[in-house]
């Protein structure tokens, strides 16, 4: 049978600032009928590119070279979309090629109903009456899990879920049975029980609509439950490219086998959990905890008389000293709160929390200033946690000026590289301006700048969210290397379980404001008690395909079972 | 998302920019291209010429403003175009050709000190407002909508009641209007400064600084104070544009400076109303052109800037196919690359541009 | 021209990221509404304390022509010598019952000249407004569509030179050439005497010419009305048109860079239809809301339109009660306008919720 799309020796080029620059060079692949072929790499590596590419979509600063010869479904047709005019493009787009986009909520105009985008695409393809075209698109939603699609053929966008929205979107997709579906980071943007459903969906595009899939991911997990067949690309090249057991079992590239090796599984903390136990001290339980959370609430107040929102609801934990608390939940479950409750970001509405001695519910900025020396802060979003105007020292200095430790950013240089070489960042880095960093390279600097006053308690609010995986995996590395070091306690906040498990002494998971499980990893993760704890682990999907699936099914048990 | 353009590559040494190229206009002078880079450089030309008339206006004149006769001569009133009178004579009987350049005197220092009162109270308000909030951000917030709606020519004219009563010897007339344009376009930079610093305010790094114990005013000015005026060569030049259409609309219907203290280009203009319908043209069609070719110029570098610090509305050089290398920052992160015909909204985003700002580096 | 029309801000509105998170249209609606009430207020009080901290009005408008003695006498008469906040307090009342003052120079009721001269100002925003948007939306998306081709280079140049010249230089230029030079059109006015005086006679005259015209039943006056209205609602139109142009161009070619325009496309849907549907209807937004804000922009105009071509508005009268200093008659025209303004944007608001669905639900 012929390929649903065959890329041939693809290069592709854009008009920067800077000059020409090249995103992909020199890439083929093929993908055959019914076939999830997942493109996997990390940002800059040219896989949304070369998606992108096989729909047309590039913008007019971009120039191809090679060939990408697309086939229609029945295979009685194939064409070659670079050469394509604009008008014969648009007639394979959505017949013979369609595309899922990374976030659900703008990949869909806001001002017009579902219904009538899903219609838009029909007719965009041919004369279809209003009427065929709306029981279409109901029949269309229904198919992919809307429920009361009759009505709801009718909502705008901003009425849907997330995971709905991204329904909605692959239902643009499957509505004119285009032969291959392109998704680009289908479930990034989603959490990971929602993420775990959309998989779901994707793979009935496959099997019950028979449509061909290119699978744009940096998640090997997302990798290992999907895919048939998996292209590793590296700096605009494709690396390795192999079927899915082979790729995961016996990665041939050495590229592939440090991003592999770079994914952090569940259950490896465990490990180093327990090694860190057994070095404790035997008294270190008695140790005055830096952190006592009692029955902590914080409500944000409504706007123009209406309801506030309450983003912790009764929330009891504590930090000992030394000690590092994993805080994990989904997008909205007030965790990154609790983390800027904790470092005065936040005022606390109800109940207790006492910050090094001090009770942040209804604190004075004034008498808690001096505590501050005593708490670190690490922010999620590396782009912006410094001043763009200033040095990378400068920033780094910051706190020593501030606590009077020294005069001026330059007087503080000294201390100010022996912190850079503690994050493994050489000195000279101190005179560059935060822009010319990496992402991972800004995070080491925010740790220094963080640990410069050396402080009893960190905060980590989602520090490695934002980096790619092997990116994360030093970050961490130094991050629990710095931990040993410092000893300071800390409570690190992440959406990501085995990130969590790899750091954290215990795990706390938190579900809408509430607090549904605490313990250590072993507990948490092993043996779960909550329901949602036990839907969160079973949704994570591993980095391994065969494991994958017998997780997947003890998933659709548990799913059952509700 | 880890770093987009070439020069940033975390190996390379990044390419430090001078002092030099670090001047608001000469960077977006050498990113521009195309239309892009034409329309600034007429913009840029046009300015120039602005000022350096304002600047020579005593050589480059053949009378005083407030010249009727030489040599014991009178000029005459409204002749044509000659040699003498090279724009012919105004229906008072003054040169144009000598009014029109005096009048970019005028127009510059109301230019220049309108700009300079609104920037510092305007910048000043926008910046604490913004930054404590409360009830006295919100009362600004209402007063200052409440004039930013307001038509800016009618505020103006009733200021100039305010100020001067209507009359005006030169500095009275400038300082009325300038104080006058102040106050309408106070709002302006509050309204722009106060929205930045709302937002840097909630940027992680006046977060950190917040974190760390650092004081009001040190976030203030060490933090917010400079990333968020980065936008003020846009608004300046705006501004300008405005206030010079203002003085004109000012001078037009009868609040200018009187012919014998300064030019000002509004006033010879509403002189001309009778001009016109007897057919008399040249004194209507100079001083009006001048207004016209200083705000288009003006404009031009405005809109330009403007575009040049928005990645959606940048025009950039075409490839001719496909080239150079690929390094391993000189990329297209995945996920961003969402641009329509055009632009690849996301290569410049977070990096090298804020949202508002004009530019950090190239 | 605003900033608002030019910054990046102006692609999100206001409306849409306050309300993003739900609340029926009833109550923003009110909110909006009382809104309003601050407003006015603000721009009642500014213009008083602004108008009379430089003394009273009847020593401006008649010191010198009159004795000292005489001068005082009236001045007690009208209430002047009393504190200021009694004045203003008493000054509130009456602008509340819709009491703007009586004139001195004319000793009429200033509510009697609005009545008089508004719809002359009203008429010519209405046909202005006709001009700008004929001819400022459509070449904005063309713009758009063509981004940096030849025709977006010519319309915005277009554009920035319309915005660059001001109304009375545009309105000299259009009276020297179309009615001096070529005499195609009236010079001046709103209406030839022979039609104006068969309108006087009218029995419900409306102070609307093209309505009046129309009730005479007389094609020519109709015509006489029409060709008066031409020339100054271009001269006005054009310099909105420019303001609307680039405003619409900036805020598709902002929509069109978004990923639902780039899933549209995807989905096989032409670029035509791209900039006239799926782009420019969620530009759509914050163009109303921006557009509201030209209405100040318009007024002000108006003011200058109107002393260019000798048309009898409010914005003609307010000059001529300027020259003879009745600061009395030029405070209840502003502040007559600041309501009308305060009003407009409202309006505008209501119309941008309305269109946005995330509002609407």
């Amino acid at each position: 049978m012929t390929n649903v799309v065959s890329i041939e020796k693809l290069g592709i080029s854009f008009a920067t600032d800077a000059g020409a620059v090249k995103a992909v060079s020199d890439v083929s692949l093929s993908v055959g009928p019914g076939e999830v072929l997942a493109i996997v790499g990390e940002s800059g590596s040219g896989k949304t590119v070369t998606a992108k590419t096989i729909l047309g979509l590039l913008p007019e600063t971009a120039t191809v070279s090679g060939a990408v010869i697309l086939s229609s479904k029945d295979g009685s047709s194939s064409t070659d979309v670079v050469t394509l005019s604009k008008k014969e493009l648009r007639r394979v787009r959505g017949t013979d090629v369609a595309m899922v986009f990374q976030e659900p909520s703008t990949a869909l105009n806001p001002v017009f109903t579902v219904g009538w985008q899903i219609i838009e695409g029909l007719r965009a393809h041919g004369k279809v009456s209003k009427k065929a075209g709306r029981e279409q698109a109901i029949d269309i939603l229904r198919r992919v899990g809307i429920p009361e699609p009759e009505k709801r053929v009718d909502y705008y966008p901003h009425q849907f879920s997330g995971g709905q929205k991204q329904r909605v979107v692959i239902a643009m997709a499957l509505v004119l049975d285009a032969g291959l579906i392109v998704a680009d980071e289908p479930t990034t943007a989603l959490d990971v029980t929602v993420q775990a459903e959309i998989l779901d969906l994707l793979r009935r595009c496959r099997d019950e609509f028979g449509a061909a899939i290119v699978l744009i991911t940096h998640n090997m997990g997302v990798v290992a439950d999907l895919a048939d067949r998996v292209a590793v690309m590296y700096q605009g090249e494709v690396v390795e490219e192999a079927d899915v057991a082979t790729l995961f079992s016996a990665p041939k590239d050495p590229y592939t086998q440090r991003l592999l090796a770079s994914v952090p599984h569940v259950g490896q903390g465990t490990l180093t959990a327990a090694d860190r136990a057994s070095a404790r001290t035997t008294d270190w339980s008695s140790n005055a905890p830096v952190v006592v959370a009692q029955d902590l609430r914080i409500e944000y107040p409504g706007r123009f008389g209406r309801a506030g929102f309450v983003a912790v609801d009764g929330v009891s934990f504590d930090i000992r000293a030394g000690e590092v608390l994993g805080l994990v939940g989904e997008s909205g479950s007030g965790k990154t709160t609790i983390g800027r409750a904790i470092g005065g970001l936040t005022r606390v509405t109800g109940g207790s929390l006492s910050v090094l001695d001090h009770e942040m519910n209804g604190v004075r900025e004034r008498d808690f200033k001096k505590t501050r020396s005593n708490i670190g802060f690490v922010f999620q979003d590396p782009a912006s946690s410094f001043n763009p105007l200033l040095t990378i020292a400068e920033c780094v200095a910051e706190p020593l000026v501030i606590h009077g430790l020294s005069s001026s950013p330059g007087a503080a240089r000294g201390r100010v590289d022996d912190l850079l070489e503690a994050v493994q960042l050489p000195r000279s880095y101190g005179d560059r301006y935060p822009h010319e960093l990496s992402g991972g390279q800004r995070q080491r600097a925010s740790l220094a700048r963080a640990l410069a006053l050396e402080p009893k308690l960190l905060i980590a609010d989602e520090p490695t969210s934002a980096l790619d995986v092997s990116v994360q995996a030093r970050v961490l590395e130094l991050f629990a290397e710095l931990q040993r070091e410092f000893g300071f306690a800390a409570l690190f906040i992440s959406h990501d379980l085995a990130v969590v498990d790899l750091l954290a002494d215990r795990i706390a998971v938190l579900y809408k404001g509430k607090l549904v499980e605490e313990g250590t990893g072993a507990e948490v993760l092993g043996a779960p008690q909550h329901p949602y704890t036990q839907r969160l682990l079973a949704s994570l999907p591993v980095p391994d395909p065969a494991e994958q699936a017998l997780r997947r099914d003890a998933l659709h048990a548990l799913r059952e079972a509700e | 998302m880890t770093t987009i353009t070439p020069s940033a590559a975390p190996a390379a040494t990044p390419p430090k920019r001078s002092l030099w190229q670090r001047v608001p206009v000469v960077h977006q002078l050498r990113q521009s291209v195309g239309l892009q880079r034409g329309m600034l450089v007429t913009g840029l030309v046009l300015m120039a010429i602005f000022v350096l008339t304002a600047i020579f206006a005593p050589l480059l004149a053949p009378y005083k403003y407030n010249q009727l006769r030489a040599d014991g001569v009178a000029f005459g009133a409204q002749q044509p175009p000659s040699a003498e009178h090279l724009l012919g004579t105004t229906v008072g009987g003054y040169d144009v050709f000598s009014r029109v350049i005096w009048g970019a005197q005028t127009a510059i220092l109301v230019i220049v000190l309108a700009v300079v009162f609104s920037i510092f109270i305007g910048v000043f308000l926008g910046l604490v407002s913004g930054y404590f909030g409360g009830w006295p951000d919100r009362l600004l917030v209402v007063v200052c909508d409440a004039i930013y709606a307001f038509p800016s020519l009618l505020l103006a004219i009733v200021l100039s009641i305010v100020i001067s009563g209507g009359r005006s010897s030169l500095w009275g007339g400038i300082l009325a209007a300038a104080l006058s344009i102040t106050v309408v376009y106070i709002p302006q930079y509050f309204r722009v400064i106060r929205a930045e610093t709302v937002r840097i305010k909630a940027e992680a790094y006046v977060e950190s600084a917040r974190v760390l114990g650092a004081s009001n005013t040190r976030v203030m000015f060490r933090h917010v104070l400079r990333n968020a005026t980065r936008s003020l060569p846009l608004l300046i030049t705006l501004n300008s544009s405005e206030a010079v259409l203002t003085l004109a609309g000012l001078g037009f219907i009868g609040f200018g400076i009187e012919p014998t203290a300064a030019a000002e280009w509004g006033y010879d203009l509403n002189k001309a109303i009778s001009d016109v319908t007897s057919g008399i043209w040249w004194t209507a069609l100079f001083p009006g052109l001048a207004i016209v070719l200083t705000v288009l110029g003006i404009t031009l570098v405005g809109e330009s800037l403007n575009d040049l610090a928005d990645p959606r509305l940048r025009g950039r050089r075409a490839v001719a196919k496909a080239s150079g290398t690929v390094s391993e920052t000189s990329v297209v992160p995945g996920g961003t690359l969402s641009a329509g015909p055009g632009g690849l909204a996301g290569l410049e985003d977070g990096e090298s541009f804020d949202e508002h700002g004009i530019e950090v580096r190239p | 021209m605003t900033t608002e029309a030019l910054t990046p801000e102006a692609t999100k509105t206001p409306t849409a990221r306050k309300r993003s998170s739900g609340g029926s249209l009833g109550s923003y609606l009110l909110v909006r509404f009382l809104l309003i009430i601050p407003t006015i207020f603000i721009l009642v009080t500014l213009v008083f304390v602004l108008m009379r901290t430089t003394g009273d009005p009847i020593t401006a408008a008649q010191g010198g022509r009159l004795g000292p003695e005489q001068l005082a006498e009236r001045i007690h008469a009208a209430g002047y010598d009393r504190p200021l906040f009694v004045q203003y307090l008493e000054y509130l009342g009456q602008v509340f019952t819709g009491n703007f003052g009586t004139t001195i120079s004319t000793n009429r009721p200033v509510t009697e000249v609005l009545f008089t001269y508004g719809p002359a100002t009203f008429e010519l925003a209405f046909y202005s407004l006709l001009v700008a948007f004929v001819i400022g939306i459509p070449l904005g998306m063309v713009a758009a569509y063509f981004r940096d081709k030849y025709p977006d280079a010519i319309f915005r140049i277009m554009a920035i030179l319309f915005y660059a010249t001001p109304v009375f230089f545009s309105g000299l230029l259009l009276k020297l050439v179309f009615s001096v030079w070529l005499g195609w059109l009236p010079i001046a006015g709103r209406a030839s005497t022979s039609a104006e005086l068969e309108m006087e006679f009218l029995s419900n005259k409306t102070g609307f010419y093209t309505i009046d015209a129309i009730q005479t039943g007389n094609p020519e006056v109709l015509l006489d009305v029409l060709a008066h209205a031409v020339l100054p609602a271009i001269a006005l139109g054009l310099l909105t048109a420019g303001v609307f142009l680039r405003l619409v161009r900036t805020n598709v070619i902002g929509t069109l860079s978004t990923d639902y325009v780039d899933a549209a496309r995807s989905r096989g849907v032409s670029e035509f239809r791209l900039v006239r549907t799926h782009a420019y209807r969620p530009a759509l937004i914050p163009i109303i809301t921006v557009i509201g804000l030209q209405i100040a922009l318009l007024l002000g105009g108006a003011v200058l339109t109107e002393t260019t071509f000798e048309w009898k508005g409010l914005g003609f009268m307010l000059i001529e009660f300027i020259k003879a200093r009745d600061y009395v008659a030029v405070q209840g025209i502003v502040v007559l306008l600041a309501v009308i303004v305060a009003l407009t944007n409202f309006i505008v608001d209501v119309i941008a919720a309305v269109v946005d669905p995330r509002v609407r639900y």
